[in-house]
């Protein structure tokens, strides 16, 4: 009896006709896609994209070149480079971080004891040259101070959570 | 005006008679190509619906120039000949293929007159056309000198012969019914409205074909000739750029054509489903019959995209024992049906 019911059902095509009448309810469904220019997703204020390195309200650069960041960078991204600065406090003179390389794990701005390297929200961005790969000290700088609104809020938001 | 004419006219005949025959031919095919082109479209947007998204919708206004980009960006590849490939073979195989999908249009009846080459064997004409293209497919893929090419040009092969048996058979039945093999004959047969269209009376056979069409178009859940999974593409892995752009219009072109066909032996044609009828049959009479073919033909067209949207691929041995071993059973008996109805001149649709 059940050889024969599978029978019908396969010579009727039953089965076929369940699976399009899904397709069919589907072709009527609200559709999820975000229009991308026009529309964008939420961004969480943890979200790990382009880098940044942060200054204190004073106009001083947080960075203090511990190398925390060198050391803790699982891709080998960043090169660090210090001497001390004239009025005799440790400073990097260069601050390197190849965009090639970074993973954006975050954990640079995790193991930064003076909060000074972060991971913005902005994770639209492109180079146009090789070269433009790499994140400078200056362009990092230049991206905290566009962006410090931005990315303070950002901290405090998760603040609690670390 | 007259001017025109007079030129016209001092055209030697021949000459006269080739520029009309090419006229027709250019006022079907290029119809035809414009159908092709926005049939891709459709599919893609139907298909995206159906998946949950919105398919393309950003070059021109809601993405209706996308098959217009597509184009462009085919015409203006490089056309890649593999070095080992067999040239000449290589290059007829895109044009074989395309050439009968086109070709086959000139007996099609779009209404009651419309219809470029009103031959007497119209239905023989399309089924010999049709499986000229299963020519193209095997040197695409004999040509290209590659194993997964020839390996998808094999499945291919043998799937279209033995879909086109079971098609054929189905036309059998058609053709047993109508009394005939003129195209416009079979649909003045159907005379009488929705009920009277061959449809009900040869079900089984209405439904083999529609599922051995699916299969003699290669498409989807019949797609094992391009197994993207297994063979990459099948027959036109070696294929850039217009050459595969060619075999992609021919695809296409194949399922319009199989669509149509579908409503001219199935679901008469250019008539109205309401003729004859009461109330509605009056109400719609102002509908041009060129109207209700291309709705019925869009309505198979769709079927295409919602079974492609819907089925996984079948494996190949039960695409042969589908095809051999239920598909040519069902057709022999139901044409032995139809047979019988015919002398003994069932009432409904044989009296």
């Amino acid at each position: 009896m059940n050889a024969l019911t599978n029978y019908f059902k396969s010579l009727f095509l039953l089965e076929l006709f369940r699976g399009l009448s899904v397709t069919g309810r589907y072709l009527f469904k609200r559709k999820f896609t975000v229009m991308y220019p026009e529309e964008k997703a939420p961004v969480s204020p943890r979200f790990r994209g382009l880098h940044a390195q942060r200054r204190y309200p004073n106009g001083e650069e947080r960075c203090i070149a511990c190398k925390l960041c060198e050391a803790t960078c699982p891709a080998l991204a960043i090169t660090i480079e210090a001497e001390p600065r004239d009025d005799g406090s440790r400073r990097t003179t260069r601050y390197d971080i190849d965009l090639f390389k970074c993973i954006f794990c975050g954990y640079c701005q995790e193991s930064c004891p003076v909060d000074a390297i972060v991971e913005t929200r902005l994770y639209e961005y492109h180079f146009e040259n090789r070269e433009d790969s790499l994140m400078t000290k200056a362009k990092l700088l230049a991206m905290g101070d566009k962006y410090e609104s931005q990315i303070a809020a950002d901290l405090d938001a998760q603040a609690k959570h670390r | 005006m007259d001017f025109f004419i007079s030129i016209w006219e001092a055209l030697p005949l021949g000459l006269q008679t080739l520029i009309w025959t090419l006229l027709k031919i250019i006022a079907i095919v290029a119809p035809v190509m414009v159908c092709v082109a926005y049939f891709t479209y459709a599919e893609r947007k139907i298909i995206g619906y159906m998946q949950v998204r919105v398919g393309p919708n950003r070059v021109g206004p809601k993405g209706w120039l996308q098959p217009i980009a597509d184009a462009v960006k085919l015409m203006f590849k490089e056309i890649v000949i593999p070095t080992s490939a067999n040239k000449v073979l290589f290059l007829i195989a895109p044009t074989l293929v395309l050439g009968p999908a086109l070709a086959a249009w000139a007996v099609f009846p779009f209404n009651e007159e419309l219809v470029l080459a009103d031959i007497n064997a119209g239905l023989l004409y399309i089924l010999a056309l049709t499986s000229v293209g299963v020519y193209g497919v095997i040197i695409a893929g004999w040509a290209s000198n590659s194993k997964y090419a020839f390996l998808g040009a094999m499945r291919s092969a043998a799937q279209i012969v033995a879909y086109e048996i079971a098609m054929g058979f189905a036309l059998v039945g058609v053709l047993v019914a109508a009394g005939s093999l003129n195209l416009g004959d079979i649909v003045r047969a159907q005379q009488g409205g929705l009920f009277s269209w061959f449809w009900l009376p040869l079900l089984p056979l209405f439904g083999v074909y529609v599922i051995s069409g699916v299969a003699e178009t290669n498409r989807a859940p019949f797609d094992v000739a391009e197994g993207e999974s297994e063979i990459v593409a099948g027959f036109h892995v070696d294929y850039s750029g217009m050459t595969f752009a060619v075999f992609f219009l021919a695809e296409y072109a194949n399922i319009i054509l199989i669509s149509a066909l579908t409503a001219v032996l199935f679901l008469g044609g250019w008539l109205s489903p309401f003729e004859g009828w009461p109330v509605l049959g009056p109400l719609f009479d102002w509908v041009p019959g060129f109207v209700w073919l291309v709705m019925k033909t869009a309505l198979f067209g769709f079927m295409f995209l919602w079974l492609r949207a819907t089925f996984p691929r079948y494996r190949y041995d039960q695409i042969m024992r589908l095809g051999w071993k239920v598909f040519i059973p069902i057709t022999i008996v139901w044409i032995a049906v139809v047979g019988l109805a015919v002398v003994y001149q069932l009432p409904w649709w044989f009296d």
